[in-house]
């Protein structure tokens, strides 16, 4: 339908925008969205379905008559609700995602296309291996890529995501210790600076933690080490790189002296993305490694999930890998799902199934993609766009580790903030406005107010420059100390203000609960 | 490479900035001894069509579920999943975010979670539920060791009618926690069994319902007894929707269900991402694993939703945390959320009297050739075959994948004359037809 100009403003008046709120609740295109639980019908529903042609009759009281509590919608109605609700979230697609350690990198949309084909998707963990050649083909090919540029001989697919893959690595160690009579050994080295994963998987398996001190520059101090290497020691856990964004320069010697005392290395693989191409942890004296298939290559992360942690394994600990594995018979691939005969070390089982298929596919359509000659190139611009970031913002903000080079992130102190009545937090939630995620922060807790900045490889130097002209702006302003209002109320211009989470956690609610008068109470 | 923004100009201008010489300055921190000079022995980067078609030629040398009639179950289930359900999951603010860290940009995922959140507390009868795990086996170990933090008892009874590979992951990661894991003899009415094997020292009493060999049970009883020796009932469920049909683990007195909620919004993916359904009573809440999303309002007075109870979790509490769980199975809770929004009561219902209708033609078809086991059902059965799994091998070559032999699943247990069979809203009469006369072919 053409529309008559008639009559119609061309030109907009000049009305202030400041203060003006809507008179629905909602910011122009941003809805404001009720809960399913507001929205829904008990009646109503969005799929279409064949009636039943036997009832339930012989299930007798077995039956459920009470309400369930599940509204529905219609399906365009379902289509708005959620397209709403995803229009308040920040994505990688949308701008640079810097949270440091967490390897937000582009996800190519290939792997997802190749992840539904049917021959994956559509195919059920437990129906005959021969009628799932191509897909144990296809996770042993992924399996080669790992082991090679790792540099390691063996690989445990299933665990789920990294914390379960230190998991792994770790049962993997505690076997072997017990294969060797050495069960006794129940203490894991971790350095201060380390994920709060590595000291809560050693826990899991019963292991107490010793912390291990860091150098001025940020390493690992191998004198405190050495100083706690003893006969109860079962492993180290070291990130390498580690969490401050720096090589482990004696990461050899951590290894050797690790093995002298009788103890394993286990590496925390999250940071992998700095060295892939470029360095194999093989050569470095790991023992196990688990690798973050949704960092380092390139599988979503949903918004939290789903994940998943390979565990690549020296010779030692290869024998204790979990089930099930994948092996060449004679006809084609078979699997061995339990842990008996030649397989009797293993120490058990991580899941249900084979751990992560849709998440293989994706991995190893990006690999193939890149190759071995792309990976080298995608450290070698992780690893640059991190000290691009470093040198631009040293100009206003202070570096934590400024002597040499950083890898694939850069870490800043709140030493700059001083005396400005900003803090990191607030810095970080006026990023907020200037349509930035926040990086990491207050971790490494090594380091005070930390900013832990990861741009990865798939930012071009055009988003980088934006993203340090508006964080050079945003600390110029934070160091005048007359705009403190923008930092302090920060976030204004998001889909909500700051969230008060000390009154979530003083008082959980954690789900929707009718009204008492609503028609079909779920209690 | 179509996936690096960076162009040699740009490499060279930013090494100026930096002040480097080279690339090779950035990783001068490596040991000589271990920089690779080299690229390592793998093939060169490929471009779409290229990587499209060996994935292609790999995923046709498999033979998807839906290539004709298919009767697994036994943990994994093939449900017809609405077009709009993966449309969504892919959009890029949900598809490529974050653990919902900054909840000021992640009202999306959060808000979605808060609505999983409801949907798996009311499914399951209890009061609440958490963001998800990774599976329903390794929420079936999070569960156990729950109870050993909430109990301080180290003996878990679990069932023989648990899923052998829920009670392979419990028995790997509840026993590195000092757990001790008292697994009965798998039987088709195991449950029977439990009452006897809880004493004084049982932490938990784990069943599952339908249990493996699809057996419906009515664990009310076995509440009562777990609570009297002062345990906990934990409700294990391997087929989501069941619980359109069937009376809910809270009703019977569970104090926590953990299942995995495939079914609902998710493909079957040879066995993964999945996504792992844990509730409990609300007196459990602090001892619970995993995220939680609560609610509460903004500094203008606006309700939102943030992550809470972390207290709880590895990156605060570190050793001493009640998981090491980070990364779960966001996205396919995103997918069961939407699924089950869609659905509604009426749907999930209807879907559920669907499945257990086309169970009855299955068995009902069946019973003349085979004896069948499973007394009460949802959607899956138990048949007697000789050599079940051979069975399954031989009607391969009618087009038939007939079901899961009980054998691979538990290769110890003596039953290998135990076949596996699962019908759902997916499974059609001819299917049924053709699955009848070939076992009646193959038996006679």
């Amino acid at each position: 339908m053409a529309m008559s100009n008639v009559g119609r403003p061309t030109q907009p008046n000049a009305a202030a925008s400041e203060g003006h709120t809507s008179l629905s609740g909602g910011r122009g295109l941003l809805q404001d969205e009720p809960l399913i639980f507001e929205l829904g019908g008990w009646d109503k529903t969005g799929v279409d379905l064949d009636p039943a042609d036997h009832d339930a009759s012989d299930l007798g009281d077995l039956v459920r008559t009470a309400p369930i509590g599940l509204p529905g919608l219609s399906e365009p109605e379902t289509m708005r609700h959620y397209v709403r609700l995803s229009q308040k979230n920040h994505a990688i697609d949308l701008a640079i995602y810097p949270l440091g350690s967490c390897t937000m990198k582009h996800n190519p949309r290939l792997n997802e296309k190749m992840a539904r084909l049917p021959g994956f998707a559509d195919l059920h963990p437990l129906q005959p291996v021969s009628t799932t050649q191509g897909a144990l083909d296809m996770i042993d090919r992924l399996a080669h890529w790992l082991k090679t540029l790792t540099a390691m001989p063996a690989v445990a697919m299933t665990p789920k995501a990294g914390a379960n893959g230190e998991l792994c690595g770790l049962l993997c160690i505690r076997a072997a210790h017990e294969a060797a009579g050495q069960g006794h050994r129940r203490t894991v080295l971790v350095p201060t600076s380390a994920h709060g994963t590595n000291p809560a998987t050693a826990a899991f398996v019963g292991y107490s933690v010793t912390e291990i001190a860091q150098t001025p520059d940020g390493r690992v101090d191998l004198a405190d080490l050495e100083a706690k290497l003893g006969p109860d020691v079962a492993a180290i856990m070291v990130t390498n790189p580690n969490t401050c964004g720096l090589f482990e320069r004696d990461v050899i010697e951590i290894a050797r002296i690790s093995h002298a005392h009788g103890a394993y290395f286990y590496c925390d693989g999250a940071n992998f993305n700095a060295i892939v191409g470029r360095v194999a942890p093989g050569d470095l004296g790991v023992d196990a490694m688990h690798i973050n298939l949704h960092k380092t290559f390139s599988t979503p992360h949903g918004g939290g999930g789903p994940g998943a942690g390979p565990v690549v394994l020296s010779k030692a600990l290869a024998p204790f890998a979990p089930a099930p594995w994948i092996v060449h018979g004679s006809d084609g691939f078979d699997l061995i799902e339990e842990a008996t005969g030649d397989a009797a070390q293993a120490f058990g089982r991580m899941c249900a199934f084979h751990g992560q298929m849709g998440m293989y596919v994706r991995a190893y359509a990006y690999m193939r993609s890149h190759g071995a000659d792309g990976l080298r190139q995608v450290a070698e611009d992780a690893v640059l766009n991190a000290n691009y970031i470093k040198a631009r913002l040293s100009a206003e903000m202070t570096p934590a580790f400024p002597e040499g080079p950083c890898m694939h992130e850069a870490l800043f102190d709140d030493a700059w903030l001083e005396g400005t009545g900003v803090t990191t937090l607030d810095f970080a939630k006026a990023m907020i406005d200037e349509g930035f995620h926040p990086m990491t922060m207050y971790f490494p807790l090594v380091v005070h107010g930390a900013m832990l900045i990861e741009p990865t490889e798939t930012e071009s130097k055009r988003e980088l420059d934006r993203f340090c002209d508006t964080l050079l702006a945003l600390a110029r302003a934070a160091k005048t100390g007359n705009d403190i209002d923008r930092f302090a109320g920060a976030p204004y211009l998001a889909p909500l203000r700051r969230l008060d989470e000390t009154q979530a956690a003083r008082k959980p609610k954690l789900a929707w609960r009718p009204e008492a008068d609503a028609p079909l109470a779920a209690e | 490479m179509r996936y690096l923004p960076l162009t040699p100009d740009d490499r060279a201008q930013m090494l100026g900035v930096i002040g480097a010489p080279d690339i090779d300055a950035l990783f001068k921190d490596v040991p000589a001894a271990a920089r690779r000079k080299e690229l390592f022995d793998l093939p060169k980067r490929a471009g779409e069509l290229e990587v499209e078609r060996e994935l292609s030629g790999l995923a046709a040398r498999n033979r998807p579920a839906g290539a004709g009639p298919f009767f697994c179950g036994a943990g994994a289930y093939r449900h017809h999943v609405p077009a709009s359900v993966d449309h969504i999951i892919q959009r890029s603010e949900f598809l490529t975010s974050y653990t919902p860290y900054q909840p000021e940009i992640a009202q999306g995922t959060l808000q979605v979670l808060f609505e999983f959140q409801t949907q798996v507390a009311a499914l399951t009868g209890l009061d609440v539920a958490n963001a998800s795990m990774y599976d329903g086996s390794t929420a079936c170990a999070e569960a156990v060791m729950m109870a050993q933090r909430v109990t301080r008892r180290e003996k878990a009874v679990l069932s023989g009618g648990v899923h052998p590979h829920y009670a392979a992951v419990t028995q790997t990661i509840a026993h590195a926690e000092g757990m001790h894991i008292h697994r009965l003899p798998a039987a088709i009415d195991a449950e029977a069994a439990v009452i006897d094997a809880i004493d004084a020292d049982t932490a938990c009493v784990v069943v599952q319902t339908p249990n493996v060999f699809g057996v419906v049970t009515d664990v009310s009883r076995i509440a009562e007894a777990a609570h009297a020796a002062g345990a906990l009932l934990i409700v294990v469920t391997t087929e989501a929707v069941s619980y359109g049909l069937l009376k809910s683990p809270g009703e019977m007195g569970a104090d926590v269900a953990v299942a995995e909620g495939q079914s609902i919004g998710n493909a079957l993916n040879f066995g993964g991402p999945y996504v792992g359904l844990f509730a409990a009573r609300e007196k459990l809440v602090r001892q619970m694993p995993g995220r939680l999303c609560g609610e509460t309002l903004d500094a203008d007075g606006r309700r939102g939703y943030v992550l809470t109870l972390s207290t709880r979790e590895q990156h605060i509490r570190r050793e001493k945390a009640t998981s090491n769980i980070c990364t779960n199975s966001g996205l396919c809770a995103l997918a069961f959320t939407i699924h089950l929004s869609l659905l509604g009561e009426a749907g999930l219902r209807q879907l559920a009297a669907l499945n257990h209708s086309r169970a009855r033609e299955l068995a009902g078809a069946l019973k003349g050739t085979v004896e069948v086991l499973t007394p009460r059902f949802f959607n899956e059965i138990a048949v007697r075959v000789p050599n079940a799994a051979k069975v399954v091998e031989d009607l391969l070559a009618d087009g038939i994948v007939a079901g899961v032999p009980y054998s691979r699943l538990d290769p110890h247990a003596g039953l290998d004359d135990v076949l596996l069979l699962a019908a759902t809203e997916t499974t059609t009469s001819e299917d049924i037809a053709a699955l009848s006369a070939a076992l009646k072919r193959r038996l006679a």
